[in-house]
């Protein structure tokens, strides 16, 4: 049987004061990628560089390139399929993950 | 037009800060529309304010120990005191400017941010003693129509007719049978400066009204439509979509109350029936023919009402 202090995050004794989380927007170490069951696939092709796709994304997991383009982040896309029904030019469509 | 607001020129899209004060890895559900209104509010404020959140789906889900989302100072609190708590923020900062503790001319918003239960129906009073008292902050209500974080239950926002489960449709009953609390209306009675409603599917008018609130001097009250899949049994990816549809619908208007001045800031003039709007969603699946007839009169009666205010003041 693992013990208590092998499973958690941290034993209470180094829980901070209060509670506080001192390191602002740590969440990120939380990969929520693995929740997706469809990633958005971007086709470049039609994409106009308008940025709906990144301004509606609720993660948000967009980033934009060099080039302007708008990619995914799939470390933390959750697989909404918001951008892709956002998207005026039809540029993303969402495919399914294979596992 | 308020003088404080007379600088101010807009976000537009070329102009949209890069910042993001809220982080990815939060937990809120895929599709999430409270989230999206949430992730805008913040970058139309920037990173300079301190955040207080009701308790509700935006805290549970920001906030799992150790993780934060939040890249700004941020507090959470029970559910029913979000404004209570902002007060108290605000009057510190302004009492340790006047020690000399903080400088003096930097620039801090304090907002306080609660869901629709967190605002309408148990924060009430500690909402209207915030406006009263005339503290400097703003009040951002994320109204996603129920207690979502507790497993959708009605509240004062819920609108008429949806099923929740402590508004179950049956025989009986239709579902909610009280009409969404006007709490837009109940805010601007206390004659604060700035009052807006907002919806994440026109963002630039959601980012603008949200920095509008900050700037002006004293209360401001900003309701956000904010769709939630989960709660109203949508898809993920038709949540800008209802959002959309609520505004071209005349569910929910878009407009401001600028020291007691009502403007209209999405005129509707050709509105597509509320069946196209209720249709996307389970929590209406119920509905009868007569049901949508009466929801369409009172949403046409509203919308009525709203331009007559916004001519006449
Ligand atoms: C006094 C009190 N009563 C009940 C609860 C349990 N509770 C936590 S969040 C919540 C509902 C929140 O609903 P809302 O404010 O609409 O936010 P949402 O989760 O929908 O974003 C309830 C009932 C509580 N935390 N405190
Ligand atoms: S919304 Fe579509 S067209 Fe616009 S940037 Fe994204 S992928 Fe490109
Ligand atoms: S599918 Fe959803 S979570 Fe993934 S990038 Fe698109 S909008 Fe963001
Ligand atoms: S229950 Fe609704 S509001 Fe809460 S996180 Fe899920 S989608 Fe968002
Ligand atoms: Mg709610």
């Amino acid at each position: 049987m693992p013990k208590g202090k092998d499973t958690a995050l941290m034993s209470w004794k180094e829980v901070p004061f209060g509670c506080y989380i001192l390191e602002p927007g740590n969440s990120v170490k939380f990969k929520t990628g693995d929740w997706r069951s469809f990633r958005p696939v971007l086709d470049k092709e039609k994409c106009i560089k308008c940025g709906q796709c990144y301004i509606m994304c609720p993660e948000p997991a967009y980033e934009q390139d060099e080039e302007g383009y708008y990619i995914v982040n799939l470390t933390y896309c959750k697989g909404c399929g918001i951008c892709a029904s956002v998207c005026p030019k039809g540029a993303i469509t969402m495919v399914i993950e294979e596992v | 037009m308020l003088k404080e607001l007379a600088k101010f020129k807009g976000f537009s899209a070329k102009n949209l800060p890069k910042e993001e004060p809220f982080a990815p890895g939060h937990r809120a559900c895929q599709g999430c529309g409270e989230v999206l209104a949430l992730r805008l509010a913040l970058k139309a404020l920037g990173m300079n304010v301190i955040a207080v959140s009701a308790t509700g789906c935006m805290e549970i889900i920001s906030s799992p120990f150790p993780y934060t989302s939040w890249r700004v100072p941020w507090i959470h609190i029970a559910f029913e005191n979000a404004a209570a708590v902002a007060s108290g923020v605000e009057a510190a900062l302004k009492a340790l400017k006047r020690k000399g503790r903080f400088p003096k001319n930097r620039r801090v918003d304090v907002v306080a941010f609660a869901g629709d239960g967190g605002t309408a129906d148990i924060g009430l009073q500690a909402l209207s003693g915030a406006l009263e008292r005339g503290h400097d902050f703003v009040y951002i209500c994320l109204d996603n129509e129920a207690y979502m974080n507790t497993g959708v239950q009605r509240s004062g926002c819920t609108p008429y007719g949806a099923m929740t489960t402590t508004s179950p449709p049956g025989e009986k009953s239709i579902g909610q049978m009280t009409w969404k609390k006007n709490v837009p209306a109940i805010a601007a009675a206390h004659g604060i400066p700035y009052v807006a409603t907002a919806t994440p599917a026109f963002f630039l008018d959601l980012m603008n009204k949200v920095k509008k609130a900050a700037l002006v001097n004293g209360p401001a009250y900003v309701h956000i439509y904010s769709p939630c899949p989960t709660g109203w049994g949508s898809k993920g990816e038709d949540s800008i979509r209802l959002a959309r549809l609520a505004v071209e619908t005349r569910i929910f208007p878009l407009y401001e109350v600028i020291e007691g001045k009502y403007y209209i800031t999405r005129k509707v003039t050709k509105p597509k029936p509320v069946e196209e709007y209720l249709k996307l969603q389970r929590r209406f699946r119920h509905l009868t023919e007569e049901h949508i007839r009466e929801i369409q009169q009172r949403v046409d009666a509203e919308y009525e009402r709203l331009l007559r205010l916004a001519e006449c003041l």
